[in-house]
């Protein structure tokens, strides 16, 4: 089981205990009622979706109830940092290959180098 | 005119192994309590309990209180005092809610208690981890609860009552592993 790390209890969670809550670092605008659609629309409905390192809004909700950010691998499902809501973005160390499920970040024409043939002690 | 009368949901439920003992506990009254750090004295003196911002219970006699987040707390009085009428008088801002009737406590004690527990509770329930007079709302299979660990081999959960049935069955079935 995943275990997650919630800076309020500040102790390393089982994952039932959280729900993920979607995007994080989105500001409501002031002014909901004066903008035009096409930007309620991009605040509202519009979510980048990368792969690899998102910033997510979870929140302890069968624990301490509060929510707080995470940043996550969407590739290895690996948790980098977890922080409190209302807090800036933490500067990231620099992730690199998590594992071998980041055999699938790698882009196809890389994955196929083909190395040359190894060959036989003088054969 | 039929005499009305409030029974337990898990009225006349009760296992006992050698190994572990899973009960109802009795009636309690119950407060939902929650309130930033500048009430927090105010109504720990109306309650005459600690509200304490931690991980572990306050206990005086019969009265406890259970952190379950950074301002929230459960408060239970075995002896069935009006623990909301106390908290009328107080005038500091709270949110104080009787949630008596809602819950529905269960105790587990036994050498086995612990790993009764963990057939449905995620955590990490060794002493090292989850020590005496710790709380914390957790899961128990599909249903939220509230686990605090009294003894060392003695754990109190409380659950809503509707969900009573299936987290005494749940812990019921778990006694049943041959492995104790």
């Amino acid at each position: 089981m995943l275990l997650i790390r919630c800076p309020w209890c500040e102790e390393d969670l089982p994952e039932l205990e959280f729900r993920h809550a979607g995007e994080a670092h989105i500001a409501r605008p002031t002014n909901l009622a004066s903008i035009p659609d096409a930007d309620f629309e991009k605040f509202f409905f519009i979510r980048s979706n990368p792969k690899g390192i998102v910033f997510e809004r979870w929140r302890h909700v069968h624990g301490c109830a509060r929510f707080f950010n995470a940043v996550r691998d969407t590739v290895s499902d690996r948790f980098v940092t977890t922080y409190k809501a209302g807090e800036a973005r933490p500067v990231l160390p620099a992730v690199g290959d998590t594992g071998p499920a980041a055999h699938g970040n790698v882009e196809p024409k890389k994955l196929n180098v083909r190395k040359p043939a190894a060959r036989g002690n003088g054969k | 005119m039929a005499e009305i009368a409030r029974t337990s949901p898990l009225a006349g439920r009760f296992v006992g192994r050698p190994h572990v003992t899973v009960a109802p506990a009795p009636p309690a009254t119950r407060l939902a309590v929650r309130a930033p750090a500048t009430s927090r004295g105010a109504l720990a003196r109306a309650l005459k309990v600690d509200l304490f911002d931690g991980r572990q219970i306050r206990t005086v006699g019969p009265r406890m209180s259970l952190p379950l987040g950074p301002d929230e707390w459960l408060v239970i009085d075995e002896e069935g005092a009006d623990l909301a009428a106390i908290c009328r008088d107080v005038d500091a801002l709270h949110s104080a809610v009787d949630v008596s009737h809602r819950n529905v406590g269960i105790l587990v004690s036994g050498i086995a208690a612990e790993a009764v527990l963990n057939a449905g509770c995620p955590r990490d329930l060794s002493l090292a981890a989850f020590p005496v007079g710790r709380a914390a709302r957790t899961i128990l299979g599909k249903v939220e609860i509230v686990l605090v660990r009294t003894q060392p081999q003695a754990f109190r959960v409380e659950v809503w009552r509707s969900f009573s049935d299936y987290a005494f069955s749940l812990l019921e079935e778990a006694t049943r592993d041959p492995g104790f």
